[in-house]
């Protein structure tokens, strides 16, 4: 038992990348997938594009989907204003997507199971949006924790309720997508696992058992495809929310 | 002028052959899956919004216990606190506006 043991966590070791030049400059299997996932988007986007034709082909549709859904996310979410930060947004979304994407399959890495760059990315949302109101607001920014319409002797209270709440945004912000991309592949290699101990375990009864976690996978593989599409587009959506309350400020 | 007229009525003239060949159900089945996708992407916000203000506040107060050699008590001071913030969370994620 010990010996088959199932090792759900290893998958997400890092390891260096691209032979020995990454082990000298410590070019891990994660920067690989985001190198990855950048170089995908960019050839998308340029293959698309290419045609520039008034009634788009397959390629260009997709890539003009892309494009309108984000940019009706940012218009909706932020207002007229919302346009400026689109490519900051867009950016966001299609590195989350494609690095969501990239995971699901056999042999790559899903980079957004690392807390550290679920982290890094959430905390680079949550300073630009605090920087893009202290930007437009200046020093009434400070205002924002002061709910309007409330006595003053509740201020006291409240002012650090709505500080901790606006604190905890970076935290519920990549916690949110690392632990959704951890739980799904963990799923994954618990169901694989018992597989392999019901075949050791069981023979030739037990390999016709691993029929029902073979299905359960397969219906997972359809959960985990939605799950990265709705974590890229929930860390999209609440970026958007976080620039909005920092222009508009309520 | 006489360009945006031809358009708007070539807007028409392909609703009405839309509506014909379909039904007007299309669009509101669109709507339904939009706002379907929402719900799903809020319903899994909901549950860690309400954690991460908690662990914020008790992180705080930890510090803040370090600081001043009040062991346990500003962290155990936080605790309402960070779960007043966690609820503040929920209401503003539920996306009604709070004013």
């Amino acid at each position: 038992m010990a010996a088959e043991s199932i090792d759900a966590l290893g998958q997400f070791r890092l390891t260096t990348g691209l032979g020995p030049i990454g082990r000298a400059l410590n070019f891990t299997n994660s920067n690989e997938a985001m190198l990855g996932a950048a170089i995908v988007i960019v050839g998308i986007f340029a293959l698309g594009l290419k045609p520039r034709a008034l009634v788009p082909g397959r390629m260009q549709s997709l890539v003009e989907l892309l494009y309108e859904f984000v940019r009706n996310m940012c218009v909706d979410t932020i207002g007229e204003e919302g346009l400026r930060y689109f490519p900051l947004v867009f950016t966001l979304f299609a590195f989350i997507l494609l690095g969501n994407l990239i995971g699901l399959f056999p042999y790559f890495f899903a980079f957004t199971s690392h807390i550290a760059v679920t982290l890094a990315l959430a905390l680079f949302v949550f300073i630009f949006s605090t920087g893009v109101g202290f930007y437009t607001h200046g020093f009434r920014f400070f205002k924002f924790f002061v709910p309007s319409g409330v006595p003053g002797w509740l201020l006291p209270l409240l002012v650090p309720i709505e500080i901790i709440s606006y604190l905890s945004r970076p935290v519920s912000l990549s916690v949110r997508l690392f632990a959704n991309m951890t739980a799904g592949h963990v799923m994954w290699e618990v169901f694989a696992g018992f597989m392999l101990l019901l075949t050791a375990s069981l023979g030739i009864y037990g390999a016709f058992a691993s029929v029902v976690p073979l299905g359960l996978n397969v219906a997972l593989a359809a959960l985990e495809l939605l799950v990265a599409g709705l974590q890229a587009y929930v860390f999209a959506i609440l970026t958007c929310l976080y620039l909005h309350d920092a222009v508009h400020m309520h | 002028m006489s360009e945006g007229q031809d358009k708007s009525a070539f807007e028409q003239r392909l609703q009405a052959a839309e509506d014909a060949v379909t039904g007007p159900v299309r669009e509101s089945s669109a709507k339904q899956a939009g706002a379907a996708q929402r719900a799903i992407g809020l319903a899994m916000r909901l549950g860690i919004e309400l954690v991460a203000a908690m662990v914020i506040a008790v992180v705080i107060g930890w510090g803040l216990d370090r600081l001043f050699h009040t062991k346990p008590w500003l962290m155990i001071l936080m605790v309402p606190v960070g779960m007043a913030a966690g609820i503040r969370n929920l209401v503003r994620a539920s996306g009604k506006p709070d004013k």
